[in-house]
Order: C-alpha cells, then sequence, then structure tokens
C-alpha cells in the first residue's frame, strides 16, 4: 500500500510541474498588472516603484525561479489585491467549492444508481425514459443557460430562492446544487444503466437466481458491485471538474469558491493567488485519484491483488 | 420402488424472434425419479439447455413457456407466482450451469456465495452459513476450506470452480438437482472426478438428478435412464442399457453408430446425413424425415407421438419396429 501511494506521487510529480510552469507562463499572457492597479495618470515613477515592489522588474526566468524556489519553502507569494497570503486565501475558499462538489455528487451518484439500475432492469419503464432524458439533458443544455433560467423562474419571477450568495441558508444552495447536478446525473446515470445491463445478464446473476435470490437482492448485492467500477471511474473524472472549481456557476450565483476565487484573480492579474488556487486543485485532483484507485481495490479482489503485487 | 418427484409434461418453449416465433422445446416430457439419473441427451441446439431453463425458470427474456407442466412436490412451476418458485429454488430445485469459469460472482468470496442459500432460505447467521460453507467446500473435496473459504473464484481452477457450484446447488438438499453440460468446460480427467461427486452426491442426499449432455459415453456411465431429444422433441426413452443396445428411433440409432468403436484406419467415421433443420422450418411430419434411412409417405403426412414400444420404453417412430433390424 505505501509502496502504491510512493509510486503515484513520484508519477504524479511531473504532471504536477507542468501544471504549475504552464500556469504560471500563462497567467503572464493576460497583462501587466501594473496598467490595471494603477491610475491611467501615474507617473513613470510611481510605475517603476509598483514594478519593483511587486518583483515584476525581473525577468521572467528569474520570477519562475523564485516562485518554484518559494514553493519548496510552501511560500505561494502575495496577493496583489490584498495584499494577503495566497495560499490562505486560496485555503480559505476550497471548502466552499468542496461542499458544492460533495454534496453536488452525492445528489449524482445516489440519483444515478437508482435511476441506472431501476432502467437496467426494467428496460421502457419511467425510470428507462426519465435516465434517456437526462442524459440528453445533460449533454445539450449548458450549465450557464440552466443556472440563468433558474434564477429568472425562481429567484425573480417567484421569488423563493436568493438569486446569489451563501448567506440565504438551505435555500441558497438549491440553485448552484441543481445547475451543477445535471450534468453528471446525466452522465453517472447512463454509465450506470449501461454497467447494469451487462452486469444483470451476467451468469452470476442467474445462479444468483438459481439460488432463490430476489429481485431486490439480484440489483444491489450481485450486479451493482460489478456495475460499480466503471462508475466509480466516471464519477472520479466529473468530481475532478466539480472540484476544480465550479468557475461559471460560482460565478453567476456568486458562491464564494475556488473558481470564483480563480476568476477574480485572473481579471485582477492577481499572479500568485491565481497559482495557489491552481496548485491546490492539482493537488487535490491527485489525491482524489488515489482514493479512485483506493475504491477500485475495495470493490475488487482482483485490482487487490494487483496492486499488492 | 423408484417414485417420481418431478414429472414434465408437455412442455412448450416459445423464442420471439424478429422473423417470428420459434418452437424451440415442443412437447417435451420425462419423470425424473428419486435417487437417479435421468440424462437428457441431444446435439447443440436440440432444446434440451432450454428444457432446462424453462424448469429452473430462468429464460432468457425472449423466450417463455406456452404450455405444459411441470410438477415438482405437488406444484406446478410453470403456474406457480415467482415467490413460490424463489421459495422452492435451492430446497426443492437447483440447477449446476455449464460455465463453472465465469457463473461465479467476480466480486465476492466463495464462503459468501455459499452461504448465501442457507442466508436466504433459513435465514442463518452469517457466522452459521459460513460455517455451513466450510463444511460443504469440505464435502465436496477443496482441500483446506478453513482457509480457502475466504478466498476469491479466480484463485480457484475450472475443476474447483464447478465443484463449488456443485456443492452451492446441493447445499439444501434438493429433491432434484439439474445439471446443464456440468463438465464441458472441463478437461477429461477433471470431468471423471466431477461425475463421481455428482454420483456420490446424490446417493447420500437422494436427490433425483437430470443430466444434459451431448456426451454418449457420460450417458452410458453416469445415466439410468435417458431421454433423446431432436429439434425440441423428445424421440426416444428408456432405460439407459436397452436404449444404447437396442434403439427404437432411427436417430438414436445414428448417433450410436456414429460412435467410432474398432474403426480400421482410413476407413470413414459413421455418421448421420445432413443437418437438424432450422427452427424456422421444421416440417410438419416426422421432425427426422430429411434424415432418416426409413422415412416414407407417412412420416411427411403424419408427426408420430412419443409411444410406448415395449415396457418402460417409448418412441416416436412409426417403424420403431423396423429400426433394430
Amino acid at each position: 500500500m505505501t509502496g502504491f501511494l510512493r509510486r503515484r506521487a513520484i508519477t504524479s510529480l511531473l504532471p504536477l510541474v507542468a501544471v504549475l510552469l504552464g500556469v504560471f507562463f500563462l497567467a503572464r499572457l493576460t497583462g501587466d498588472p501594473a496598467n490595471l492597479y494603477l491610475p491611467v495618470s501615474a507617473t513613470p515613477e510611481q510605475r517603476q516603484q509598483f514594478i519593483e515592489q511587486n518583483g515584476l522588474d525581473d525577468s521572467v526566468w528569474a520570477q519562475m525561479g523564485d516562485y518554484l524556489w518559494g514553493i519548496l519553502h510552501l511560500d505561494f507569494g502575495e496577493s496583489l489585491r490584498t495584499g494577503e497570503s495566497a495560499a490562505t486565501m486560496a485555503l480559505r475558499a476550497f471548502p466552499a467549492t468542496l461542499q458544492l462538489a460533495f454534496s453536488t455528487m452525492l445528489i449524482a451518484v445516489v440519483g444515478a444508481v437508482i435511476i441506472g439500475s431501476w432502467a437496467a432492469y426494467r428496460p421502457n419503464s419511467i425510470a428507462d425514459r426519465i435516465s434517456s432524458f437526462l442524459s440528453m439533458t445533460a449533454a445539450s443544455v449548458p450549465d450557464f443557460w440552466f443556472a440563468i433560467i433558474g434564477v429568472w423562474i425562481f429567484a425573480v419571477g417567484l421569488g423563493w430562492l436568493p438569486t446569489s450568495g451563501v448567506t440565504g441558508g438551505m435555500a441558497s444552495w438549491v440553485l448552484p446544487v441543481a445547475t451543477l447536478v445535471i450534468r453528471p446525473l446525466g452522465v453517472l446515470t447512463q454509465v450506470v444503466r449501461g454497467a447494469m445491463v451487462s452486469a444483470l445478464s451476467a451468469p452470476y446473476v442467474r445462479l444468483a437466481r438459481s439460488k432463490g435470490a430476489g429481485d431486490l437482492r439480484v440489483v444491489t448485492h450481485h450486479a451493482l458491485r460489478n456495475a460499480a467500477a466503471p462508475a466509480l471511474t466516471v464519477a472520479g473524472d466529473l468530481m475532478v471538474g466539480l472540484v476544480n472549481g465550479a468557475v461559471v456557476v460560482e460565478t453567476i450565483f456568486g458562491w464564494p469558491g475556488i473558481g470564483k476565487l480563480m476568476i477574480d484573480s485572473i481579471l485582477g492579474r492577481d499572479f500568485a493567488v491565481l497559482q495557489a488556487c491552481v496548485l491546490l486543485t492539482a493537488v487535490s485532483i491527485f489525491v482524489l485519484n488515489i482514493l479512485i484507485d483506493i475504491g477500485y481495490a475495495l470493490l475488487d479482489a482482483r485490482v487487490r491483488e494487483k496492486v499488492s503485487a | 420402488m423408484s417414485t417420481a418427484v418431478m414429472s414434465v409434461h408437455d412442455l412448450t418453449v416459445d423464442i420471439e424472434t424478429p422473423n417470428g416465433r420459434l418452437r424451440a422445446v415442443d412437447g417435451v416430457g420425462f419423470d425424473a425419479v428419486q435417487g437417479e439419473t435421468l440424462a437428457l441427451l441431444g446435439e447443440s441446439g436440440c432444446g434440451k439447455s432450454m428444457t432446462a431453463q424453462a424448469i429452473v425458470g430462468l429464460l432468457d427474456p425472449v423466450a417463455s413457456v406456452s404450455s405444459g407442466s411441470v410438477v415438482l412436490n405437488g406444484t406446478d412451476l410453470v403456474t406457480a407466482s415467482r415467490r413460490k418458485r424463489r421459495a422452492m429454488a435451492g430446497p426443492e430445485l437447483a440447477i449446476v450451469f455449464q460455465d463453472a469459469l465465469t457463473a461465479l460472482n467476480p466480486v465476492y468470496t466463495v464462503g459468501t456465495q455459499l452461504a448465501e442459500p442457507f442466508r436466504i432460505h433459513r435465514r442463518m447467521s452469517s457466522r452459521a452459513a459460513r460455517a455451513e460453507a466450510v463444511e460443504l467446500m469440505r464435502r465436496v473435496g477443496i482441500p483446506h476450506p478453513e482457509s480457502r473459504v475466504d478466498a476469491y473464484p479466480h484463485q480457484f481452477s475450472g475443476g474447483m470452480r464447478q465443484r463449488l457450484l456443485i456443492a452451492m446447488a446441493v447445499a439444501l438438499n434438493p429433491t432434484v438437482l439439474l445439471a446443464d453440460e456440468p463438465t464441458t468446460a472441463l478437461d477429461v480427467t477433471v470431468q471423471a472426478q466431477i461425475m463421481a461427486l455428482l454420483k456420490e452426491l446424490r446417493n447420500e442426499r437422494e436427490m433425483a438428478v437430470v443430466l444434459i449432455t451431448h456426451d454418449l459415453a457420460l450417458v452410458a456411465e453416469e445415466a439410468d435412464k435417458v431421454a433423446v431429444m431432436y429439434a425440441g422433441h423428445v424421440v426416444e426413452t428408456g432405460a439407459v442399457a436397452e436404449v444404447f443396445s437396442d434403439p427404437q428411433h432411427p436417430y438414436t440409432k445414428g448417433l450410436l453408430e456414429s460412435v467410432p468403436v474398432h474403426v480400421a484406419r482410413g476407413s470413414d467415421l459413421a455418421s448421420i446425413g445432413g443437418t437438424p433443420p432450422d427452427l424456422a422450418s421444421i416440417p410438419s411430419g416426422c421432425v427426422y424425415q430429411a434424415r432418416c434411412p426409413l422415412a416414407r409417405d407417412r412420416c411427411v403426412a403424419e408427426r408420430p407421438v412419443l409411444h410406448q414400444v415395449a415396457k418402460g420404453r417409448a418412441a416416436a417412430c412409426h417403424y420403431s419396429e423396423e429400426v433394430s433390424r
């Protein structure tokens, strides 16, 4: 197990460095912070002072060296906008994103397992139709459209829900989660349905029936665990997307998560904060992938053997 | 005296296909007797496996029983409710499938799967059911059952997996055990061990065994009675020794003559000319007419019914008395 973790950490190092460098250079393509932070009337002296203060007069390579050196010492720099530590800002925003991601995923997984299994068990039933409708919707409706229509109907029209923010208690969760859940739910339902169709026609299901196992036992006990692996793969992939920050949804609903912080940092040329955010999500994706692999091993002894071998 | 514990009567199975209905099993009937093995013998596609699936109620969704009855311990399985059927699956009727390599669930330990009949039907605690599972593994000859009970199916060889499937099937001492080609996936030495195990268990638990196979040698060695199937029909029944020494149906005779015994090198092997009829175009008269050396006008016009030809013997041939000549 520790050997497995070590191997994974080593193989993840290279992509991690690539991401760090990529975001470093891409961020600098967005423009010069001096233009944004200083008034148009700023004198060349003021401008020079700002640039020197923030270390922007060094060559790009020197800046990169500083940046990587800082990371090795867990120093991610300060925000241009607030002067706060970039790491603190990223870590402060992350829980809001995680909460949103986990609640969304929980609903998506539970919904997909129920609807997908039912659809596989009873082809052409209501569940089967719901399942195709969901995947069509997931594939064809962009989330910003759904978010805006949701705000228009439920917040502006009916006044049931707040338009944005997190201060409204449970009510403020409804629209962001509902918007985010459509895609994972639609995609996962299809995956669960497909995997369950093949699991339910497998010889071990016939064997279970020959032992007198009832419908519920056959579906939940014998078929579902076999169908879980492909669903886990896709769920992990979707979860990565959610943890990465639901940029659009967080922006529309003013959700103080990492996606919104990233957008604000880009617009504010706040390089240090942007880099910290990207590093944080990259690391969490690494952790998530390990969790997914552990999930495989828990589900199937054959995977366990390969991992420990 | 022997008593029939399961009577299959006039069992008919139809398959829905895009090109219409096909009759895969047509009016099949036989009795399974306690402590005896009945072989359902026939070539691939003759409907023998489908007969077994119809009896245990595990037909594919496209196939369905359209008439007939399967009476087991006073209950007609064809008309019984799903709940009743489930309650009987295990304690009264069990089946050993042919695909030993894939029939076990790959994600559960064999102990969990062996314990399942006890958990479902006797509502045993998991600990008690596990103890039963170990006992069953010991009974079917799996070495070190105490440690192997927590192993997964892929950690067993094909022969051992088939033993596990047999253990699972006999767990609750069923009245009738169906064995659907139980040894086709296994190599020959393992075959003999598995068949010996089945026979032992049959005698010890006084089960009626229905052995479904295409293997004439297996029937000769293992079965007491045989029902020969051709194109969805039972064409001949009787005690194995009698049927094999004195067949009353030309198809049975053709099969027996196809077994190579003392054939000189270089000479042609005997075989039955032609191929079995397509299910979509089964002739209206005798199903065997196209390949039968005895066929004549009556065979085209009128389908022979299975009728008694001697004590305990029946054949579906208009001219069965000519077969032995």
